[in-house]
């Protein structure tokens, strides 16, 4: 499973940290960082959460 | 086969129908609006959409998408106007929809001043109607804006107001502006940012009367006689002069359709840990009041919010329970919401508590100038809530922290882990700069 960002929409809010912070990471200028984009076995529930939680939409899913 | 059913089609609402078929719910799904649009976005409302001179479209979903991938029966213009609990029925427009689960994600509106209704140039923001019409006033001329009440909506509007080139006037009747929703302390580092900016904050005042002029013959007419505002009179006397007035004094949760349903309303529909409000009756969103267990003993009593984050995730949790009650589980959530003014944005995990002032301790930044800074709340042993004004990077990892009931103790080693992280990024940069 593959995470996609829609860069134009993310505005660096974080929920996606809170919920999976192996994942994904917001840097100090509100960019976010995705620390591995296939997603890490085990942490699929997590990921999907991060996904459903972000207030722009700005994540989905390839391949689930 | 099962059939479910959604009152009102906006976040909750879709995420409602959308969770139950990502499951693999094959029962009847219907979904029922009273706007007659398709479900959008309201953050955008009082921010982009009024700002930007392209004006962005709002909605989440295609309408092909409901009828298509989703298979949702979409109902639009047509609000329920009754609930059966007995028969399991809701009434719209005179016809008995039969459900098995129903969610009630009816949200909320605004509150607008009374003896205001008809009066052109006085807005609200809730609909997206509400942001045509106060976009086309923000834009078609105006040069005064006064925002009554300083809450987020009314303040994301009055930042817009200057960034268009407006002078603006906030007038609150609390003396510190959200001092309810993150604390006195906190809620004067805010008022700073309006300040900073030019924005005439005025606090502990009254709106006793709106002022309005009848008008040419055409405004006369479309007004009703009611005219066009041209002030307000506080108090004690003093007039504001205003081309456009924006009410935000906060918004009231929809349950006007539910009276005599049987179900507990009290600012909100009151339901339990599930979101069960009655057999087979799940609410999600603004309209639901539910006791939060991550908070029980912080805070007094069932709460109910106003956030995105929420009120999208209560309407895949209230789904899943109302299509399966045998398997309810209870919601839980560390509440998140942001909000933007001018330039930079505000963001808030957790709860305030009450007593909040003596309790809050700033780790990062200054809140004296109105930041960028990072604080946070304690309640007892505990770290329930953090504030952020730009600092993107501080506040979720906070809500991690407040999410495992963590300790005061804990919140603060993060906080010095995240001054020398801070500490060696700025070092780095220097380094790089001199190379
Ligand atoms: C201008 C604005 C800015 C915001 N900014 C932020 C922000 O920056 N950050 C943040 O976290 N949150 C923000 N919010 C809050 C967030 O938008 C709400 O929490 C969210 O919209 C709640 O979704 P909901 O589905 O519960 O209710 P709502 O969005 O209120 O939708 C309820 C729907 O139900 C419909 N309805 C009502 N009665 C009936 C009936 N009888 N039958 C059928 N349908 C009915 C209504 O017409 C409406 O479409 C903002 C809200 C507004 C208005
Ligand atoms: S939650 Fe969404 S907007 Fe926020 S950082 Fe993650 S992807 Fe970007």
């Amino acid at each position: 499973m593959r995470i996609v960002v829609d860069w134009d929409r993310c505005t660096g809010m974080g929920m996606c940290e809170s919920l999976a912070p192996d994942v994904f990471e917001v840097d100090d200028d509100g960019s976010l960082i995705v620390h591995s984009e296939e997603v890490p076995e085990g942490q699929e529930g997590e990921v999907r959460e991060a996904v459903a939680s972000c207030p722009t939409e700005a994540l989905s899913l390839e391949g689930e | 086969m099962p059939r479910l059913v959604v009152v009102g089609a906006s976040l909750a609402g879709l995420r409602a129908v959308e969770a139950v078929r990502r499951d693999g719910f094959d029962g009847d799904v219907t979904l029922i609006g009273a706007e007659e649009h398709l479900p959008y976005d309201r953050p955008p409302l009082s921010k982009e959409y009024l700002s930007a001179d392209e004006c962005p479209d709002p909605r989440y979903r295609e309408e092909e998408t409901f009828a298509g991938d989703l298979e949702v029966e979409l109902l639009l213009g047509t609000p329920a106007s009754a609930l059966d609990t007995t028969g399991r029925t809701v009434t719209v427009a005179h016809r008995a929809v039969p459900y098995d689960g129903l969610v009630i994600a009816t949200g909320a509106h605004a509150r607008t001043l009374p003896g205001t209704e008809g009066i052109a140039g006085v807005h609200t923001v809730r609909t997206l109607d509400d942001a045509q019409a106060l976009r086309a006033a923000l834009r078609g001329g105006a040069r005064r804006l006064t925002v009554v009440g300083a809450g987020f909506i009314g303040s994301e509007v009055a930042a817009v107001g200057r960034k268009l080139g407006l002078e603006v006037t906030i007038l609150e009747a609390l003396e510190t502006p959200l001092a309810r929703a993150v604390g006195e302390r906190m809620g004067r580092a805010l008022t700073h940012l309006h300040r900073a900016q030019g924005t005439d904050v005025r606090t502990g005042v009254a709106v006793s009367e709106v002022l309005a002029e009848a008008g040419d013959a055409a405004e006369r007419s479309s007004t009703h006689g009611r005219g066009r505002v041209t002030g307000v009179r506080l108090g004690d006397g003093t007039e504001v002069a205003t081309d456009v007035l924006v009410v935000g004094i906060g918004a009231r949760p929809t349950t006007d359709w539910l009276e005599g349903s049987g179900l507990t309303l009290d600012d909100g529909v009151v339901a339990d840990e599930t979101l069960a409000a009655a057999d087979g009756v799940y609410v999600a969103g603004d309209v639901a009041r539910w006791p939060n267990g991550l908070f029980s003993g912080v805070v007094d009593g069932p709460m109910r919010l106003e956030h995105w984050t929420s009120a999208a995730d209560q309407g895949g949790r209230a789904a899943r329970n109302a299509v399966d009650p045998a398997s309810a589980t209870a919601y839980e959530t560390v509440p998140y919401f942001w909000s933007d003014w001018y330039d930079g944005r505000v963001q808030f995990v957790g709860v305030a508590p009450e007593d909040g002032a003596d309790h809050i301790e700033v780790v990062a930044g200054d809140d004296t100038e109105g930041g960028p800074f990072t604080a946070i709340y304690r309640a007892g042993e505990r770290i329930v809530g953090a504030l952020a004004v730009d600092m993107p990077a501080e506040v979720m990892k906070y809500r991690r922290l407040i999410g495992g009931r963590k300790s005061w103790d804990d919140a603060l080693e993060l906080a010095e882990q995240r001054r020398a992280a801070r500490a060696q990024k700025a070092a780095e940069k220097q380094r790089e700069a001199s190379s």
